[in-house]
C-alpha cells in the first residue's frame, strides 16, 4: 500500500537527561511513504531531537515512534529501524568518517554485513545517484561543502533505507551548494520514491514540500501543505518564522484590502497576482 | 570622503610552488571610505575571505599591498602588528575561538592584550556587550554554557571591544535561524549608527547584503567582478546568477513584475520598498 | 604553514606500490626497518638507498613531497646528527676545543645516523602516501586478528586509528583557523618567554579540546546512524586478495633483509 504511513509518531514527549524542561511536549505525526515533508522552525523549537528519534538515536521518554511499524524502542530490531531511516546532519566535516569518498559510502553497508561485491554495487549505485561518481577516489576534505553533503547523502542511501532524515543539511553551505543538496533531495523523492523529511530554517527550501510542518517549542503548531502553512503569517511572525517575501507581499496588498490569494508561493505565481491585479487597475482607470 | 583602506594590485597565492598551487586573489584594488558599510559578496572559493584577512595583516601578499589610513601594513613589522587592532576581523563561526572562563574575560581578551587599564577594559567591555545585546548577568556564566546565538554574540563583542576603526565580519549570520540572522544584523546597524565606524560584511547572503550595506563588491574568481550600488548590483541578476549567488527574493519579485509589463523603478531591492512601490501602483485598483 | 604538514596523508594512484596488499605494504616496512637497523656499513647502506630510491621512483611519489613532509622532523633529524657527532670515539681526531671533540668516526657515525633516520623516515612516509588509511587499517586488523582470540581490541584500535588519519586534517585546518581568530584579537604565539608561550596557547588549545570533543560527539551519533556497532559481523567492501606481486614483494624483503645480514656478517 502506497499511501500507508512509513513513520508513526503517538504522543511523543522527550526530556533530555538531566533537564527539567520537555524539549517535546506531545508530538503526533504520520508521514506517508513517498512524501517530501518539511520540517521548519527556530533554533531551540526541538526539530532536531526529533531527527534523532526518528532513528532511535534518541528514545522517547514517554510515548511511540514506529518506522515502517517497528517501535524504534525494540532493541532486537534496532539495526532494522537505522537501516530504513538515513540520516543527514548538518555538519557535512563531522559525519564522514573515511579519507577517501567510496570508502566513507560503504561505511554503513560494511556495518551491516552486505557482501563485498552487494557493496560494491550499492556504493557506485548511490554516489552515481548524487552526482558523485566521478569523486569515489578523492579525500573528502577537499570537496566543497555541497559535495560533502552529497557524499553524506549516498552514505545513507547505501543502507537503502526507505526513509531519508536531513537535519539543516544546507546550513553551513553557500547558494551553489545549497541548490546542489536540495535538488539531489527533490529528485530523490520524486524520481525514486524515497520518503524525504528536511528539517531546516530556510523558507525557500519549503516550497517544493508536499507538506509544511513548523514546529515550535516542541510542539507542532502548523500542518498543511506550503501554500496553507505560509499563508498563515501571523502565526508565523508570532514563533519567530518568516514566510517568504511573495507571500508578505501578498499579505500587505490584502491588508491594504486588495483581492489576491496568499497561496502564491513561487516569484513567477506572485509576479501574475501582483501583475493581474495591476492591470485590472488600470483597466479600469 | 576620508579613505580609511586601500588596496593596491593585492595578489595572494596559496601554497606556491606545490602542485596545489592557486591563485586566491590577484590584483585587487579598492578604497573604503570612512563610515561605509560594505558588504563583500561571492561564493565560497571565490577569494573574498582571503582577502579580508590581508585586511588586517593576518595574511601576507605576494603582490601589492594595504594601506590602511595612508600607511603601508606590511611596511614593518610594528605596522603589520598594530593594524589588527585598528581593522577588527570578525571570523566565519567565531563561537568557536571563546575559551575564557567567563563572558567578561573573553570579551576583554582583545582590549588587554592592546595593554589597556583595567578601567578603559572595564568600558570597553561594557559598551561592546550593549552593541551586541549581550546582557551583563551573563558576564559571570561560562561562555560555553550559552546558546549558539548568544556565543555568537560574545564572540563579535570580543571584537567590538578593541574599537577597531574597520569591523570586519565574516558570515556573521551563517547558520542562525531567521530571528538571530535578523538580531544579529540590527546589532551591526546600531553599532555603525552609534560609533560611525566603517564595517564590511562578507556574505553569501543577498537578502543580509539587501537590507544592510550601502555599497556592494562582488567578488568572482578572485577578482573584483562589480562594486556599485545595491541598485547597479542587483539589476544585473542573470550575471549574478551565473556566479552562483542569489538574488534577494524581493529583486526577483521586482524583475519578474518588471517582464509583465510593470514598471517598477530599479532602485527596489528590499521587501519594504517593493511593498510601497506596489501599493502605490495598486491605488485606484478598486479593493474587495 | 600548518596546511603544509603531509604526514599521515594519502596520495591516490595506481602506480605497483599503491596496489599492492596494504598488509604486504605493512610487513615490507617491518622488513625494511629491520634491514635498516641491521644495516652497518657502505655496500650495506649503498644498497638500502638504492632500494629507497627505486621505491620512490616506481611509486612516483615526488621526492619534493617527500622533503616538504619531512620539514617538521628536521629537529629531529639535526639532533641525532648533532649527537653522534659530538660523542662518538675513534679515528682521528679533527677537532678538539674546549669539551667538544670531532673524530672522523663521529662524522661517519652521524652521517649514517641521518641517512638510516631518512630512509626510515621515507620508508613510513611511503606506506601512508600510497595506502589509503582504510586499507591501512583493514591490513593492521588482519595481520594483528589472531590477537583478538586474546582479548585484545584489535578492531578497536584499528577504528581509532583510522579516525585519526581521517581527522588530522580536519584539525589541521581548525587549528589554522582559531590561531588566525586569536590572532586578530591580538593574540601573540610568536614571543615571549617560555612561560609566557605556553601561557599564550591556552586561547588555541581550549578551543581546539572543545571543539575536538564536539567532533567527536556529533561522529558517534553519526556513525550509530550508520548502523556502526562494533566490529561483529562486519563485511568490508575491499576484500584484501594477495596477488602474485604481493608473493614476489615478500619475497623480495625476505631476500634483502637476508642479503643485509649476510653483509653484516662479513663486515661489508
Amino acid at each position: 500500500m502506497p499511501n500507508e504511513p512509513i513513520i508513526r509518531i503517538e504522543d511523543l514527549h522527550f526530556t533530555y537527561p538531566g533537564d527539567s524542561k520537555e524539549t517535546l511536549r506531545g508530538i503526533d505525526l504520520e508521514i506517508a511513504a513517498g512524501s517530501f515533508v518539511a520540517v521548519l522552525g527556530h533554533n531551540g523549537s526541538g526539530k532536531s531531537t526529533l531527527a534523532k528519534l526518528l532513528n532511535a538515536i534518541l528514545l522517547p521518554t514517554s510515548g511511540h515512534v514506529y518506522v515502517a511499524g517497528v517501535d524504534t524502542a525494540d532493541e532486537e530490531r534496532l539495526l532494522e529501524v537505522r537501516g530504513t531511516v538515513g540520516l543527514v546532519f548538518q555538519n557535512p566535516d563531522n559525519q564522514i568518517v573515511a579519507n577517501v569518498v567510496e570508502d566513507d559510502v560503504a561505511f554503513a553497508p560494511e556495518n551491516l554485513g552486505v557482501e563485498s561485491s552487494e557493496i560494491r554495487r550499492r556504493v557506485d549505485d548511490a554516489l552515481k545517484t548524487v552526482g558523485m561518481y566521478e569523486y569515489r577516489q578523492h579525500a573528502p576534505h577537499l570537496l566543497s561543502g555541497g559535495q560533502k553533503q552529497r557524499v553524506a547523502i549516498a552514505g545513507a542511501l547505501a543502507m537503502q533505507p526507505r526513509v531519508l532524515v536531513l537535519d539543516e543539511p544546507t546550513a553551513m553551505l553557500d547558494p551553489v551548494g545549497r541548490r546542489e543538496v536540495i535538488s539531489t533531495v527533490t529528485s530523490l523523492c520524486r524520481e525514486r520514491g524515497m520518503t524525504v523529511v528536511l528539517i531546516t530554517h530556510h523558507m525557500s527550501e519549503c516550497v517544493n514540500a508536499d507538506r509544511l510542518i513548523a514546529l515550535s517549542d516542541g510542539r507542532v503548531i502548523a500542518d498543511g501543505t506550503p501554500r496553507e502553512v505560509f499563508s498563515q503569517i501571523e502565526l508565523l511572525r508570532r514563533e519567530g518564522l518568516t514566510a517568504p517575501a511573495t507571500v508578505r507581499l501578498l499579505q500587505t496588498l490584502r491588508e491594504a484590502g486588495y483581492d489576491v490569494p496568499l497561496t502564491a508561493l513561487t516569484v513567477d505565481e506572485c509576479a501574475d497576482a501582483v501583475a493581474g491585479l495591476l492591470a485590472a487597475g488600470a483597466g479600469r482607470a | 570622503m576620508d579613505t580609511v583602506i586601500r588596496t593596491e594590485n593585492l595578489t595572494h597565492v596559496y601554497s606556491r610552488g606545490t602542485p596545489f598551487e592557486k591563485t586566491a586573489i590577484s590584483g585587487i584594488s579598492v578604497e573604503i571610505h570612512a563610515g561605509e558599510l560594505v558588504a563583500v559578496i561571492g561564493h565560497t572559493g571565490s577569494g573574498k575571505s582571503t582577502f579580508m584577512q590581508h585586511l588586517n595583516g593576518l595574511l601576507r601578499p605576494d603582490g601589492g599591498t594595504v594601506y590602511v589610513d595612508g600607511e603601508d601594513i606590511f611596511a614593518t613589522k610594528e605596522a603589520t602588528r598594530d593594524v589588527r587592532f585598528k581593522v577588527g576581523l570578525v571570523f566565519q563561526y567565531p563561537e568557536y575561538q571563546l575559551f575564557e572562563e567567563t563572558v567578561y574575560k573573553d570579551i576583554s581578551f582583545g582590549p588587554k592584550n592592546m595593554k589597556l587599564s583595567e578601567a578603559e577594559i572595564d568600558e570597553r567591555v561594557r559598551e561592546a556587550a550593549h552593541f551586541t545585546g549581550v546582557g551583563e548577568e551573563l558576564f559571570e556564566r561560562s561562555p560555553l554554557e550559552l546558546s549558539g546565538g548568544q556565543k555568537r554574540r560574545v564572540a563579535i563583542a570580543g571584537v567590538m571591544a578593541m574599537r577597531p576603526r574597520v569591523l570586519i565580519l565574516d558570515e556573521p549570520t551563517a547558520g542562525l535561524d531567521p530571528a538571530g540572522c535578523a538580531g544579529i544584523l540590527q546589532n551591526i546597524t546600531d553599532y555603525r549608527r552609534e560609533t560611525g565606524s566603517t564595517v564590511l560584511l562578507v556574505t553569501h547572503s543577498m537578502d543580509d547584503a539587501a537590507k544592510i550595506a550601502g555599497r556592494l563588491i562582488v567578488f568572482h574568481e578572485g577578482s573584483v567582478a562589480m562594486d556599485g550600488t545595491p541598485e547597479e548590483v542587483f539589476s544585473r541578476q542573470q550575471e549574478l546568477i551565473g556566479m552562483g549567488l542569489d538574488v534577494p527574493q524581493s529583486a526577483a519579485i521586482a524583475d519578474a513584475l518588471r517582464a509583465r509589463g510593470v514598471k517598477l523603478p530599479k532602485s527596489i531591492y528590499t521587501l519594504d520598498s517593493l511593498r510601497e512601490a506596489v501599493l502605490g501602483l495598486a491605488e485606484g485598483v478598486p479593493q474587495c | 604553514m600548518l596546511k603544509d604538514i603531509t604526514l599521515g596523508q594519502y596520495f591516490p594512484g595506481n602506480t605497483i606500490i599503491h596496489r599492492l596488499d596494504p598488509r604486504t605494504k605493512l610487513i615490507w616496512v617491518v622488513i625494511f626497518i629491520a634491514a635498516l637497523f641491521t644495516a652497518r656499513d657502505y655496500l650495506s647502506y649503498g644498497v638500502m638507498i638504492v632500494v629507497t630510491a627505486s621505491i620512490v621512483y616506481v611509486s612516483k611519489i615526488k621526492p619534493r613531497t617527500l622533503l616538504k613532509g619531512m620539514k617538521p622532523l628536521i629537529f629531529i633529524i639535526c639532533f641525532t646528527g648533532v649527537l653522534n657527532l659530538f660523542y662518538t670515539t675513534g679515528g682521528v681526531t679533527l677537532v678538539d676545543w674546549w669539551i667538544f671533540t670531532i673524530t672522523t668516526e663521529g662524522v661517519k657515525r652521524a652521517v649514517m645516523m641521518v641517512i638510516r633516520i631518512l630512509m626510515l623516515i621515507c620508508g613510513t612516509f611511503l606506506l601512508t602516501y600510497t595506502t589509503s588509511p582504510m586499507a591501512l587499517t583493514d591490513g593492521f586488523e588482519i595481520l594483528l586478528g589472531p590477537l583478538k582470540k586474546l582479548h585484545v581490541p584489535i578492531h578497536e584500535m584499528s577504528m581509532m586509528m583510522s579516525m585519526a588519519l581521517r581527522f588530522i586534517p580536519t584539525l589541521i585546518e581548525e587549528t589554522d583557523k582559531i590561531m588566525s581568530a586569536q590572532r586578530a584579537r591580538g593574540a601573540d604565539f610568536d614571543t615571549g618567554r617560555l612561560l609566557e608561550r605556553a601561557k599564550a596557547l591556552l586561547p588555541l588549545l581550549v578551543p581546539l579540546f572543545v571543539s575536538a570533543f564536539r567532533r567527536a560527539d556529533e561522529l558517534a551519533v553519526a556513525m550509530e546512524s550508520r548502523c556502526y556497532h562494533g566490529g561483529e559481523g562486519r563485511t568490508r567492501m575491499k576484500q584484501l586478495h594477495f596477488a602474485r606481486r604481493d608473493y614476489i614483494a615478500l619475497l623480495a624483503g625476505a631476500l634483502l633483509l637476508a642479503g643485509i645480514i649476510t653483509m653484516n656478517v662479513y663486515g661489508l
